[in-house]
């Protein structure tokens, strides 16, 4: 079997929620079912590859570290992303980074770009954070099945007409607290506001960005009990269990 | 005329502490606030000797006790919220109970975020900031933000005449660039210095440039000595400095400081760098303060701990070792102080979720537990969210048989009763920590916390 070849964008900038256990679990997860990984990584100024990585990652960040990574990734990394995107690799973009995903993020007076790979936009409005335990139902294949997280935003995202969201709201806030839609899936293209650590409380999910990224499906862990219990605690937090 | 909202104050007081575990550290000061919103203003103005405030991600408990009984060692009357409650109402509800007596100094740790209101207020004679590291962004926001309004607050009209400030933490030593009265205090022994940044460190960029600081050491989290290679801002030499540092494990560290007023060498009781900064914080603090060296030396090396954070408790034929772990950067020190034990260590790690913890528990895949790889032969998680700590602890590849109980009294006798050595040690966040001590004050083991 192929490795899986991941490329972390702006890992030193886009960290707020401890991201990095997004890496760590899809790395075991690899690594157990005896599937090479390779991590690799790409920030400011970085050019990268379209066709040497099979999953990108993208986190949050705080909102001066945004507001770099947002300029640079138009300037240096669209087109990548689009051509990465357009041969079926997976874009996980997360929190801050979902927010980069579409047309642009406007703060007040000032508006970040995104690199437009999904029809969506974002707007910093007035009212409170949205902030809480949050599980969505999401169907990546093989039906509908939760994922539960924490959101943490100010900004309010809508989909344009013809785009996806990547689940339907539980409990929480989701995109922005209205329409009931979270996140965004445009093919393997996927943005989400659950944060940081999404996956080793989605475990199920993690298998299926591996499955999605390298064509091929996984045969089930031996033992996933910690991680099922996890899962079942991070649902019942957001009151979904 | 406020006598009559301060009697009130002083009545709640006296029901809450009959009903509540808290000990009536908050209610009090609460209704007191409501009712008399300048009343925080007004008993600050009677401390004869003003106030200091005390704030930090992390320590800031520990700091304000150390700090305290060298004022006390040296004969001064303190007004202490010392039970660690922080907000507004915490420091009023302390002032309350203190009454008013002559001479009597306002020390008070303050909470972060609820720092620049409560200066406001207090209008403190000298204000302490130790650090700042991620914690809790879900109550904090992020911490370029709560920097920008502690620059304010020691910067702009009506700042505190004196400050103290860790010059090895970027964010909080920019605070006292541009102004008089400051002392800053810091480590200046490179035995003590990490290989390299860890992964929660927050602050590794120039606020004055932007450009990526250098370090030429890292000592805990992003503290250490920096520069920026871009625009030549550098650490402040600090005017205090730990200049030998040896770590005894549990047992705490052998210390020699610099001084204004000369060498001084401790032995700390309290165990870990993170409390070597926190004696550090408490020196410059105190000698500003005009206590003498000597007492601050005798109150330091008689600190046995504040509140919890840190203590050995006997449980029957064992002991168990409490270490309190909230954020990152704080449970990485914890961690490190763990791992300078002999043998194979036993542990209970009690990860909650409610407000005092952060509703978030992302916070626990920033933290280094790979630390402990191979050094852990059993480890207990329980808590509200024990699940997700367990899950945290099998992708650190520890090595070690992991159990899930949320209950934490179930889990703590399980866990006891499995340790073949002497000493479990136990790791819960705050409300856990309250929790636990609740369960062993119950049993008879601790005594109860009282304000």
């Amino acid at each position: 079997m192929p490795a899986l070849r991941v490329c972390a964008l702006y890992p030193e900038l886009m960290n707020i929620y401890a991201d990095r256990g997004n890496i760590a679990v899809l790395r075991s997860r690899c690594e157990w079912r005896g599937i090479g990984f390779e991590l690799s990584s790409a920030s400011l100024g970085d050019p990268v590859d379209a066709d040497a990585h099979d999953l990108f990652y993208l986190g949050g960040g705080q909102d001066r570290d945004q507001v770099a990574v947002a300029g640079d990734m138009v300037a240096t990394k669209r087109d990548a992303l689009h051509a990465a995107a357009e041969r079926g690799a997976v874009v996980l973009a997360v929190c801050g980074g979902y927010q980069l995903l579409g047309h642009s993020y406007e703060l007040g007076n000032e508006a970040l770009p995104g690199v437009g790979l999904v029809d969506l936009h974002t707007v910093r409005e007035p009212g409170p954070r949205l902030i809480g335990n949050c599980a969505i139902e999401a169907d990546l294949g093989g039906g509908e099945r939760v994922i539960a997280g924490f959101e943490n935003h100010g900004g309010r995202t809508y989909l344009g007409p013809g785009e996806a969201p990547l689940g339907r709201v539980i409990s929480g806030h989701g995109n922005n607290g209205r329409d009931g839609l979270e996140g965004v899936r445009r093919g393997n293209v996927i943005g989400t506001y659950l944060h940081g650590p999404l996956l080793p409380k989605n475990a199920w999910l993690a298998d299926r960005l591996i499955e999605l990224a390298l064509g091929v499906e996984l045969d089930p862990l031996p033992d996933d009990s910690l991680e099922d219990a996890a899962h079942a605690a991070a649902k019942r937090a957001a009151g979904a269990a | 005329m406020h006598g009559p909202a301060r009697t009130l104050a002083r009545l709640v007081r006296a029901v809450s502490r009959k009903l509540g575990r808290s000990g009536g550290t908050t209610a009090p000061g609460r209704l007191l606030l409501r009712i008399s919103p300048g009343a925080l203003r007004r008993m600050g103005g009677e401390l004869d000797d003003g106030s200091v405030l005390v704030s930090a991600t992390n320590g800031k408990t520990t700091t304000a006790a150390m700090v305290a009984a060298t004022l006390e060692g040296a004969g001064r009357s303190v007004v202490h919220n010392r039970a660690g409650s922080n907000m507004a109402w915490g420091v009023a509800t302390a002032l309350l109970d203190a009454g008013r007596e002559p001479g009597q100094i306002g020390l008070f740790e303050v909470d972060e975020a609820w720092l620049p209101s409560v200066a406001k207020e207090l209008r403190p004679r000298l204000l302490l900031l130790a650090n700042l590291f991620r914690d809790q962004l879900d109550r904090y926001g992020e911490l370029e933000s709560l920097a920008d309004r502690w620059a304010e607050l020691a910067s702009g009209p009506g700042a505190p005449p004196e400050l103290v400030l860790n010059a090895d933490d970027p964010l909080v030593a920019d605070l006292g660039r541009d102004r008089d009265g400051v002392t800053y205090f810091g480590l200046e022994d490179d035995s003590q210095a990490l290989p390299e940044l860890q992964h929660a460190a927050d602050s590794k960029h120039c606020r004055n440039c932007g450009a990526a600081y250098h370090y030429d050491a890292v000592y805990l989290g992003h503290m250490g000595r920096y520069r920026c290679p871009s625009c030549g801002r550098e650490r402040p030499r600090p005017d205090v400095a730990a200049t030998r540092v040896r770590l005894r494990g549990m047992s705490g560290s052998d210390v020699d400081l610099r001084t204004p007023e000369g060498d001084l060498s401790l032995r700390l009781p309290a165990p870990g760098l993170y409390n070597v900064y926190n004696a550090i914080a408490a020196t410059a603090t105190a000698l500003r303060l005009g206590v003498p060296p000597d007492t601050v030396r005798a109150a330091l090396e008689g600190f046995g701990g504040a509140f919890g954070r840190v203590e050995t408790i006997p449980v029957g034929e064992r002991e168990l070792s409490i270490l309190l772990i909230k954020n990152p950067a704080g449970a990485n020190e914890v961690l490190r102080t763990i791992t300078l034990e002999d043998g194979a260590l036993d542990l209970w790690v009690a990860l909650n979720d409610r407000i005092a913890d952060g509703r978030d528990v992302s916070w626990i895949w920033d933290a280094d537990f790979e630390l402990l790889r191979g050094r852990v032969r059993r480890v207990t998680c329980s808590g509200t969210r024990a699940e997700e700590m367990a899950v945290r602890l099998k992708y650190a590849a520890l090595g070690a048989q992991i159990e899930v109980d949320r209950d934490l009294g179930g889990s703590l006798d399980a866990a006891l009763a499995a340790t073949p050595g002497t000493r479990l040690f136990a790791l819960p966040t705050y409300t856990a920590l309250l929790d636990l001590r609740d369960l062993l004050s119950r049993r008879g083991l601790a005594a109860r916390w009282s304000a």
